[in-house]
């Protein structure tokens, strides 16, 4: 095996991009708002997408604004407070959960097992609506004065303390949950019933193994938290006393209806990000990913487990101490199937020949920031540490080191990775590492001063907080507008490639999956043939043989 | 790696039936998918109404007294009753997907139509019942009243019973009782109702011989969504009329 | 796999499981009305579990289903009474001796 760091890939750019593709195959907006082409929904919820994650970072920048000074200057207390719950809300429900699964997954899943669509195309295409009708309802609820009760809407404030748009934000999303539900059930048909011949479970690309997993959540999960926004709404306009004292009723019980799904959806949320870093990884140190059946297995524990931790969000609520013991036990648990995803993938690069595009910078990245995250993880689910650092900065600083380090960066990897094969371009590859480096250096600079803030006792969700917090608090708004420019610099290059990118080649990346093997853009069918698995999974010897041969499944 | 023409891309468009879609290699799998496909649907169903289970449970046994006393204003008969028209419905609809499998087009409108009219009778009794707990007060919210249960002479049911009153603040737990009635058997209604739309349009397409052409999927998956909201009226049946009398 | 696609249930499974059904209900109505203490729920829960087994099985076509299937229900009811256990965990763990 070559010991250079730097391998070019063969033929990574075409003369020009194929006449006939999903792309071409039709213009207008009729043709993109009734297609059924899971490809066309995945762009379409990649704009989407793009624009909610705007608006939750231009909040975002609002709420670092604020925080630059100690006093509440900006903007009242109860602007703060709506500024930070629909930051919480679109991050969460309109950018975060279905970031990946509906755009790549959409994309990719049918192409990797060997199929020409999804299961269920309409249905796809009514989870793209469904979302778009939440979206625009958070809009709405942003326009009509906003929502203040921080997204976790807490009970009673929800119920009986606040005069502020909470119906029309629990409509949005129990209609966005919908979504989910139905994109899960979409993946986890389509996996089971429709990968091509000779694709077993075990020679399944690990990204179809991490949406699996993060599909099983989708579909039992986000019911109950839909029954928790109906008794919520019910709560507020009837007045039933499920969650009012007064009448005997339990606000503690809101709670865990909304964090039995809350918790699950943090792995809906990471666990499609942990598949793009298999495979980036992978293709990337030119090697197959290490302990494949360890990593495919700890996806689904990360989901099975996943589901028996949600109390751990309640400690300081009321919840009983046994409660609390039994969850902090099993939230230690959950941490092991991630634990053994990050050796696994460090071990993967062990030896192998790692070339430093892109993608590969911001998988490094995702390793690096959601190994720190997920420690500082264990911290809050040790109960006597969590009782002092709960409801302060530094539980802020662990979500965000998770999510955006993690998560999001996982996103930017398979944005970047699948970029050549969903446009038929290549994006800049300098300033691509330039801009994810950016990345790196800004996300460090705001959230690590917040671990910090948090052990010191900076509480969340306040506007206004004890002058001696200021310098830090500095630095962290410093480091979010140089986080704003990274991701800034991202959209615009990938923008601008697609026009004047570099036209690219099927296969630029040399990666073994199936969806490689297919033109760049694709088809709309996908395949022209019925694609046969005969080789496992990451099968480099393989892959060379193919390039031999050039035997076309994919093309024209 | 090896591969095979698609057959339905290959085939000319009379070697495979109109209503195989594009994307599947064959009837089987695209039954099979769709199937499935139900299957997950009802499991969300299923963990949507846990929720309200398990609110259930642990108001019930926080406030004893009250679920009895509030349970008592139901009426058993009714439920049964209502219990057994759903499942004669259930019954009808399989009977529907048995005339539909063999191809028997009148059978099946029947016994659609007939399900349809015991879904109506269903939700006819539950409106009767809604109605008479509405006249009483005892719907969550600011109309509530306490009365029947700390004044049992204000309260015929309550009084030929022989009850004796509720303390006050088990009294004001009442509305808890009536609010999971009203969110569970609601919630139950609304699921109905749709499944009622959708057997109307069923009835129109079978009228038409959609179904008895050999492509049976959506009565079939129709049933099992029926079915669902079949079971869960079993539980609520046991949970809210039956187990809180004593 | 797909048993159920080709396999037709006929009228006399469905009759026979109307009657259990219809049997079951009237028992556990009547038996709610009996005064047997800690035995009411017991009983209807037991009726209901054992109705709705029955519905599963003939009327929805778990009997002749694939295996995936029964997975995925049994994975639906580990979820639900995982729900309800840890639920209970904190509930009855509360000092207020109210359980």
């Amino acid at each position: 095996m070559s010991t250079s760091t730097l391998v070019p890939p063969s033929e990574p750019i075409a003369p020009k991009i194929p006449e006939d593709n999903y792309l071409s195959r039709g213009y207008g907006l009729r043709s993109w708002l009734l297609t059924r082409d899971h490809k066309r929904i995945g762009i379409l919820y990649l704009i989407s997408l793009s624009v909610f994650f705007l608006i939750g970072g231009t909040l975002a920048g609002m709420i670092r604004l604020e925080l630059l000074t100690p006093q509440s200057d900006l903007m009242s207390t109860d602007t703060y407070n709506k500024v930070f719950t629909m930051h919480g809300v679109i991050m969460i429900f309109l950018f975060l959960v279905p970031s990946v699964p509906a755009t790549l997954g959409n994309f990719f899943i049918p192409m990797m097992i060997g199929a020409r669509d999804l299961a269920l195309p309409r249905i796809n295409l009514l989870s793209w609506y469904l979302y778009i009708v939440g979206g625009v309802l958070v809009i709405y609820t942003m326009v009509a004065g906003g929502v203040d009760t921080g997204w976790t809407f807490t009970t009673p404030l929800s119920t009986h303390y606040v005069n502020t748009n909470v119906l029309s934000t629990c409509l949005a999303i129990f209609i966005t949950g919908f979504s989910s539900i139905f994109t899960g059930l979409n993946v986890l048909v389509t996996v089971h019933k429709m990968r091509a011949p000779g694709m077993t479970w075990f020679r399944l690309p690990l990204f179809v193994w991490s949406l699996y997993a993060a599909s099983i959540q989708m579909v039992l999960a986000t019911p109950v938290v839909a029954i928790a926004i109906v008794l919520l709404a019910l709560e507020r306009t009837i007045g039933i006393g499920v969650f009012d004292p007064t009448k005997g009723g339990d606000p503690l019980l809101f709670q865990h209806l909304f964090w039995f799904y809350s918790h699950p959806a943090v792995y809906i949320m990471i666990l499609p990000g942990m598949g793009v870093i298999s495979e980036v990884i992978s293709t990337f140190s030119r090697k197959r990913v290490f302990g494949y059946k360890a990593v495919a297995f700890s996806s689904v524990a990360i989901a099975v487990f996943g589901f028996f931790v949600w109390a751990h969000h309640m400690m300081i609520m009321g919840i009983s101490n046994y409660a609390v013991l039994v969850f902090s036990l099993l939230t230690m648990l959950v941490a092991v199937p991630s634990a053994i995803k990050i050796f696994n993938w460090t071990f993967t690069l062990h030896k192998g020949a790692i070339t430093f595009e892109a993608p590969m910078l911001y998988a490094f990245g995702f390793i690096g920031l959601f190994t720190i995250g997920g420690m500082s993880g264990v911290f809050l689910g040790s109960a006597g540490t969590d009782v002092h650092l709960t409801e302060t900065f530094f539980i802020v600083a662990h979500f965000h080191f998770v999510m955006v380090g993690g998560m999001l960066m996982a996103f930017l990897a398979g944005i970047h990775f699948w970029w050549p094969k969903m446009t038929g371009r290549m994006y800049p590859e300098r300033i691509a590492q330039v801009a994810s480096i950016v990345t790196f250096i800004g996300f460090n600079l705001t959230f690590f001063p917040q671990f910090i803030l948090g052990i010191l006792g900076m509480p969340r969700r306040y506007a206004s907080y004890p002058p001696e917090f200021q310098i830090l608090n500095v630095f962290s708004t410093a480091g979010a507008t140089v986080l704003g420019a990274g991701y800034l610099l991202s959209a615009l290059y990938l923008l601008w490639s697609l026009k004047y990118g570099q036209v690219a080649a099927d296969n630029p990346w040399q990666a073994t999956g199936l969806e490689w093997q297919c033109q760049s853009p694709p088809l709309t069918g996908n395949f022209t043939e019925m694609p046969i698995m005969d080789h496992e999974a990451y099968d480099y010897a393989w892959l060379e043989g193919q390039n031999r041969n050039r035997r076309k499944v994919g093309h024209r | 790696m090896v591969s095979s023409a698609f057959p339905s891309a290959a085939a000319e468009h009379g070697e495979h039936p109109p209503y195989l879609l594009h994307h599947f290699q064959s009837v089987e799998q695209q039954a099979d998918a769709a199937n499935f496909a139900m299957w997950l649907f009802l499991l969300s169903e299923v963990m949507f109404f846990s929720g309200l289970f398990a609110a259930f449970l642990i108001y019930r046994n926080w406030y004893i007294p009250a679920f009895v006393a509030g349970a008592k204003q139901l009426n058993v008969g009714l439920g049964a009753l209502n219990s057994g028209l759903l499942i004669l419905s259930s019954f009808s609809l399989g009977m529907g997907v048995w005339s539909a499998e063999t191809r028997r087009k009148s059978c099946l409108v029947l016994c659609l139509i007939l399900t349809f009219v015991l879904g109506l009778g269903f939700l006819g009794i539950k409106s009767i019942e809604y109605a008479e707990k509405i006249e009483k007060h005892h719907f969550p919210g600011l109309h509530y009243s306490l009365s029947s249960f700390i004044d049992p002479s204000s309260d015929q049911a309550v009084s030929a019973a022989g009850e004796r009153p509720l303390p006050l603040d088990m009294a004001r737990h009442t509305e808890l009782y009536f609010s999971l009635y009203f969110a569970m058997t609601g919630m139950h209604a609304l699921h109905m109702i749709v499944g009622m739309g959708i057997l109307a349009y069923m009835i129109l397409r079978a009228w038409g011989g959609a179904y008895t052409s050999g492509h049976v999927t959506f009565v079939k998956n129709f049933a099992l969504y029926w079915n669902l909201v079949d079971i869960v009226w079993i539980y609520l049946f046991a949970l809210l009329y039956l187990v809180s009398r004593h | 796999m797909s048993e159920s696609i080709h396999i037709v249930v006929g009228p006399r499974v469905y009759v026979a499981v109307l009657l259990s059904l219809l049997g079951g209900t009237g028992i556990t109505a009547w038996t709610a009305l009996l005064n047997l203490g800690i035995w009411n729920p017991v009983i209807a829960l037991s009726i209901a579990t054992f109705e709705a087994t029955e519905v599963v099985l003939y009327f929805m076509w778990v009997k002749y289903s694939p295996r995936l299937t029964w997975l995925a229900i049994a994975a639906c009811i580990f979820l639900f009474s995982t729900l309800i256990s840890l639920s209970l965990v904190d509930y009855m763990g509360r000092a207020w001796g109210n359980w």
